[in-house]
């Protein structure tokens, strides 16, 4: 719903197989992929012949061989929304976004103010000539709401989240993201914005709400911890890392306070899932535990070639992508502060609400954040609206600056759709489920 | 693949009944992909793919649906069986008064020949050619179809065959040459030359870095890098529905409030580029339009659904309004006059993973990657270790823009979301004085 006007309903119906073929010839190693939209029997014959083409082409020039599976797996799990998309009809649900849509047009200075809905159903089949069947099924809903308000030259925008928010299920999690109800806050908070003065620009105590937290765990833990990126892999595309791997086991990545787990257990959380694309069981694991870095997010490939353990996260955006190490559900594990008491202990500093600007360099070290609102505090009490807020900084030191966290009431369960990597690319979905975080002595600044 | 979505987008007008129209888009590829990491293949394999979007409306009713097909018999069952899907659901769609379709029949066929090498000939001359290096990258190639057709007996196709090799050197750490090579046949000489010159740069790469502290540089970007900065631009920048909303990053230059160097003119030039000449809704891209002339906005990017809303003319554009074939006019910098007109300063081979750091200043932030040099008295010094930059377009582009190079490059988008992109850029690299460097 753009400008209170019904985009055209658009549905999308994908099918499609990659046939993997791995062999030995002559003593060496050979590895190739063909990918089809054509799933009859002799479509996937063609796929396996041109993937074995590629295998013989590629022996004795792969980086590493792959690793043979120990043991067939079997599994079948098809996950049912509790309120299914269908359960409203597409009448009922544009009648829904139109009053959503309503709400957000409340001042002539509000100038575009878009109302979306995405919802998927997925499901993936994993079989291998060794005897694997692993099916799973499941459904993803992304909900989008985005006002901005424009006066004497100058634009503000609000949004729920700007693309944060995502979710495995059905519509019930719309109203857990407060979607539907959300409408005539966003619009006033952009006016809001219109009105307040910039971001000033001191070091100080940054408190980060967790539509903001989410993208600094994505990109300043989730991305340097990929092993495929430590290994090299991504060094022409998405990057490298500044984490190596004597770190793992050592390394004081943040505060004591800095828990991080690789969670593929968490109901609605994005990258819920039982079994990773190259069919290994996933599950719950410490990635970085009293801020000490333990375990990497890399797939069995990676984790043979760098002889180091990681987790099951060998995952493929669609079937025309060969998996590669992606995140998953990486997520920070609750502290001990409610919110109040978190804006409590701070004297001097700034609470800043949804990422709008990411931006970090290849080894995922210096990066910059622009957020859309920020709130001042001064004394343990919020104070002016403040336009424009950016913050600048590098990993390394940042989560060694963490000094309180929300609670467990206090999490929210977001993520991405579009997390990009590999080549050819990929956008795939990844959770984070994370509290509010406060950090101290953070370079802050505003805009123009 | 063309004759067989004709085929289809007859059997989809057979199907229409009274009142009814339909759109149809086709995209397709066959593309080989290669993986290279340490100079070795970590991934290779063919991604075959066929896409049809059908398109069904009544009046200003319309609803459509996207299918994967394969070229075979079952296709015709999946469209029947997507049109009697999209009748249903037109009947709960809304009349739409920002739709707009093209009547007036323009069809075109555009077929490239393809000149591309066999993967067995393309595969062992790169791992020959990198052999003994740190080398990582990707090889893609393969033809690119986009197809559009509609219940007026309009009938588009394009295919497209280009390659790209974008890869690069790592001498140690993050300090690696970048080696881009892409095209529409491959010729061992510029192949060579690429790779020489990467080499050369490597020496340098091989000294002691320097870190610079923050401050105003004056600098040289290449076309890489100067292509990340026009990326972003596209953004909304040269969107109509952006300019009437406010929501574009250009707002102060389409109101006339600010102005970027009259060394800056930016055209829509489909004609010098690889996407096809034709849009969603099946219009025609004019061949040439004018975005900035001379520092001064000139036009936007208007799809037809803006032209509906906005009462303003439609000029061939898809719905995000977004360049496909953007070129930069040259400057007069000869390319062997860059490191004297440079003087002291950086060289910056590429920037990565830019962003708006203020939407309304045009204010951007990135991150110079790869080979990035200091120069001393036009002499390259030392490698620099990687550096933000946080500057406006106003600035950059605008007042401390000293000079354009007078040779440009063609830069092929090797963007493979989804599908491989068919987008490119005509560029020149750009002096820039004071480039504000914060972290």
């Amino acid at each position: 719903m753009t400008r209170g006007i019904s985009d055209p309903i658009r549905r999308g119906e994908d099918i499609g197989a990659m046939v993997t073929i791995t062999l030995t010839c002559g003593g060496q190693a050979g590895a190739g992929y063909a990918a089809t939209s054509d799933i009859s029997t002799s479509g996937l014959a063609r796929a396996g012949k041109e993937a074995l083409d590629w295998a013989r082409l590629s022996a004795g020039h792969l980086v590493a061989a792959p690793k043979p599976r120990a043991t067939a797996r079997h599994h079948e799990q098809i996950s049912v929304p509790a309120v299914p998309w269908d359960s409203v009809s597409s009448a009922g649900k544009l009648d829904r976004l139109h009053q959503l849509a309503r709400n957000l047009k409340r001042d002539d200075r509000i100038t575009h103010w878009q109302t979306n809905l995405f919802f998927t159903d997925e499901e993936t089949v994993f079989a291998g000539s060794g005897g694997d069947f692993i099916r799973e099924g499941r459904s993803i809903i992304v909900p989008g709401i985005e006002a901005s308000a424009s006066a004497t030259g100058e634009t503000q925008t609000r949004t729920l989240g700007r693309g944060g928010m995502i979710r495995q299920g059905g519509l019930e999690q719309l109203d857990e993201l407060e979607f539907w109800n959300a409408g005539e806050r966003i619009a006033e908070e952009a006016l809001e914005l219109l009105a307040a003065p910039n971001c000033p620009c001191v070091v100080t105590d940054l408190l980060l709400a967790p539509d903001q937290m989410y993208i600094q765990i994505h990109e300043s833990i989730g991305h340097p911890l990929e092993l495929d990126r430590i290994l090299g892999d991504e060094r022409n595309y998405a990057g490298t890392s500044f984490v190596t791997l004597d770190m793992f086991g050592s390394y004081q990545y943040g505060s004591p306070l800095l828990n991080v787990t690789f969670d593929p257990d968490i109901p609605g959380e994005a990258a819920d899932y039982a079994f990773d694309d190259n069919g290994d069981r996933a599950e719950r694991s410490h990635l970085i535990r009293d801020g000490i870095l333990l375990r990497a997010l890399g797939g069995a490939s990676s984790q043979a070639r760098a002889n180091t353990p990681g987790v099951a996260n060998a995952r493929a955006c669609n079937w025309n992508r060969p998996p590669i190490d992606r995140m998953a559900n990486i997520n920070i594990e609750p502290g001990g502060c409610s919110f109040d008491e978190l804006v409590a202990q701070i004297e001097d500093g700034i609470f800043m609400q949804t990422n709008t600007s990411w931006s970090i360099d290849d080894s995922r070290n210096k990066f910059q954040f622009g957020c859309e609102r920020g709130v001042l505090i001064k004394n343990g009490k919020f104070g002016a609206v403040v336009k424009n807020p950016n913050y600048r900084g590098v990993s390394a030191d940042f989560w060694r600056s963490l000094k309180a966290l929300g609670n467990a009431a206090t999490v929210r369960v977001l993520g991405t759709p579009t997390c990009g990597k590999g080549e050819p690319n990929q956008a795939i979905r990844v959770g984070h489920a994370t509290p509010p975080g406060l950090f101290s002595s953070v370079q802050i600044f505003g805009g123009a | 693949m063309r004759e067989h979505f004709f085929r289809l987008s007859e059997h989809a007008g057979q199907m229409l009944s009274n009142g009814e129209g339909f759109l149809a888009r086709y995209s397709g590829e066959r593309s080989r992909f290669v993986r290279f990491n340490r100079a070795a293949i970590r991934q290779s394999g063919t991604v075959e793919q066929h896409y049809l979007t059908v398109e069904l409306f009544r009046g200003r009713k319309h609803v459509s649906e996207r299918l994967t097909i394969t070229g075979g018999p079952d296709d015709e069952k999946r469209l029947e069986a997507s049109v009697l899907y999209l009748r249903e659901m037109l009947a709960s769609a809304l009349g739409d008064p920002h739709f707009l379709v093209n009547q007036q029949v323009q069809s075109t066929e555009h077929n490239a020949v393809d000149l591309l090498p066999a993967s067995q000939v393309a595969i062992p001359a790169i791992l020959n050619a990198v052999g003994g290096t740190d080398f990582v990258g990707f090889y893609a190639a393969g033809p690119i179809h986009h197809g559009f057709s509609n219940s007026f007996g309009q009938r588009n196709w394009s295919t497209v065959h280009s390659f790209s090799v974008d890869g690069c050197f790592y001498l140690h750490a993050d300090k690696a040459v970048k080696l881009s090579y892409s095209g529409t046949h491959w010729d061992e000489k510029q192949f060579a030359a690429k790779l020489a010159a990467a080499k050369t740069q490597m020496e340098f790469l091989d000294r002691p870095a320097k870190t610079i502290p923050p401050g105003g540089y004056r600098v040289f970007m290449a076309s890489a890098a100067v292509e990340e900065i026009l990326g972003i631009l596209g953004w909304g920048g040269f969107s109509l529905a952006a300019h009437r909303t406010a929501t574009t990053p250009l707002l102060r230059l389409a109101r006339g409030e600010a102005a970027l160097s009259p060394l800056v003119t930016l055209n829509e030039n489909i004609g010098a580029g690889l996407a096809p000449n034709f849009q969603d809704e099946g219009f025609l891209k004019p061949a040439t339009v004018s975005l900035i002339s001379h520092g001064r906005y000139k036009e936007c990017l208007t799809s037809p659904r803006s032209a509906e809303e906005f009462q303003a003319a439609q000029n061939g554009a898809n719905a995000d309004e977004s360049p496909l074939a953007l070129e930069m006019a040259p400057g007069d910098l000869p390319e062997s006059e860059i490191l004297r007109a440079l003087g002291t300063g950086l060289l910056i081979g590429n920037l990565w993973y830019l962003n708006f750091s203020d939407r309304n200043a045009c204010r951007l932030t990135g991150m110079t990657r790869f080979a990035t040099f200091w120069v001393e008295n036009g002499e390259i010094a030392a490698p620099v270790n990687v550096m933000r930059f946080d500057d406006s377009i106003y600035r950059m582009l605008g007042g401390n823009l000293v000079a354009l190079t007078a040779a440009r490059d063609w830069r092929l988008s090797t963007d493979s979301y989804e599908s491989r992109s068919s987008a490119s850029m005509h560029i020149p690299g750009a002096l820039i004085e004071d480039l504000r460097l914060t972290l």
